[in-house]
């Protein structure tokens, strides 16, 4: 099936090019670009300076977007991007249940499993259940907020920094965030923490 | 419409696919040129093209894989479309207004019984239900014109705050809500207690 799917893709991609709407080099050159040059690198960089900067966290709750760009970070995908912080009594979780609606210019390119449709029927109707699934347990007095992404807002969880990280330097913290954190199906933890 | 894609709060799917395969955005050369297709084709904007991906036959799109799904989807559009150039998928959507939003933070609203066959950014699984809006997002291109060729009418959208009970009734999970983004017209004020019956039985 993935090889008809394979030949189907090449006559489309004649059929377009044919029609002067594509060429293989420009496909090539947005490609690259999303596989690259965007990716969750791009996220855990936001969330290591709000971690250590409290001005710059404070700007990023209010305006996610303008203190994004401030790094550089902006694009299709980007419009509004509303920043939410995961605290000991708050965890956020980000869905797309019509779509695949995701940050590209913090995150990049959803995985396979965000696109599923069981996470999408799923995530806003049992989000303790899919957490729970992902490793993260929450007692019952943590409200869980879940953001479906219906429009063209976008949405980035800033997790909470582990205990233990006091001492690391905000390129050791930003090795520590993963995407998943950032989506909410994660928390993020320091090995070397102690904690 | 009602459509297959509107999967929010549907049972029975199991398990969320995990694994080297589940942790890619692609796994086959093939999925990264309908990507690059897909951005750069023109062949609809980003609402039309959603919308062909809602109009693929139900069990394609459960069985077709995500970029199976954006494969047909073109291909419908290729099909559709005349010569030129249709829609492009990534300008941005951010428009602005000149008249006030109509609701407000902290309003109570109701999400309106609104029904359509073509394309709409509302979850059926809001439908009826009350919340109350926790942002106001600014103006928007509309999606359910935009997506028809009936331009882009743009429209004030909201962050609206729903209790996980309000949602799911019994089956609900502890404190839990969910938050979703609605464009203006499908929504209304919660109505004045005693002024309409049977409007009370979801919510206290």
């Amino acid at each position: 099936m993935s090889d008809d799917l394979a030949i189907r893709a090449e006559a489309l991609e004649a059929l377009l090019t044919e029609r002067g709407l594509v060429n293989a080099e420009a496909i090539d050159a947005v490609v690259s670009h999303f596989e690259n040059d965007l990716g969750p690198l791009n996220g855990a960089q936001v969330v290591a300076r709000a971690w250590t900067d409290p001005a710059y966290r404070k700007r990023l709750l209010a305006d996610g977007t303008r203190a994004i760009a401030e790094l550089g970070f902006e694009g299709p995908q980007g419009d509004k991007i509303v920043v939410v912080e995961n605290t000991p009594e708050v965890h956020n979780l980000v869905v797309c249940t019509l779509c695949s609606c995701y940050p590209w210019p913090v995150l990049g390119l959803p995985p396979a499993w965000y696109k599923s449709p069981a996470y999408r029927a799923r995530a806003v109707r049992e989000p303790r259940a899919v957490l729970q699934e992902f490793g993260v347990e929450l007692a019952d007095d943590v409200e869980v907020r879940v953001w479906d992404s219906s429009a063209e807002i976008r949405y980035l969880v800033l997790p909470a920094r582990p205990a233990g990280s006091e001492d690391l330097g905000i390129e050791a913290l930003r090795a520590l965030v993963s995407r998943d954190a950032m989506i909410g199906v994660a928390t993020v933890t320091h090995p070397g923490g102690g904690a | 419409m009602d459509g297959i894609h509107d999967l929010g709060g549907r049972q029975g799917f199991g398990p969320i696919p995990r694994g080297a395969a589940a942790e890619s955005s692609f796994t086959a050369d093939w999925q990264r040129r309908v990507f690059g297709m897909s951005l750069i084709g023109r062949l609809a904007n980003i609402d039309a093209f959603r919308h062909a991906v809602e109009r693929l036959d139900p069990v394609l799109y459960l069985t077709a894989g995500y970029w199976g799904r954006w494969l047909a989807a073109l291909e419908l559009l290729e099909r559709e479309s005349d010569s030129g150039a249709q829609g492009d998928a990534t300008g941005s959507p951010v428009r602005t207004l000149d008249r006030p939003p109509r609701f407000r933070t902290g309003d109570c609203v109701r999400v309106r019984d609104h029904r359509t066959n073509g394309h709409t950014r509302l979850p059926g699984y809001v439908r009826g239900r009350r919340g109350v809006v926790l942002l106001e997002q600014g103006a928007w291109i509309y999606p359910d014109t935009h997506a028809h060729g009936e331009g882009e009418q743009p429209q004030y959208a909201y962050a609206v705050r729903f209790e996980g009970r309000e949602l799911w009734g019994q089956t609900a999970e502890a404190t839990s809500f969910v938050h979703v983004d609605l464009f203006e017209p499908y929504l209304e004020h919660c109505p004045t207690p005693g002024l309409e019956s049977g409007s009370e039985e979801r919510s206290e």
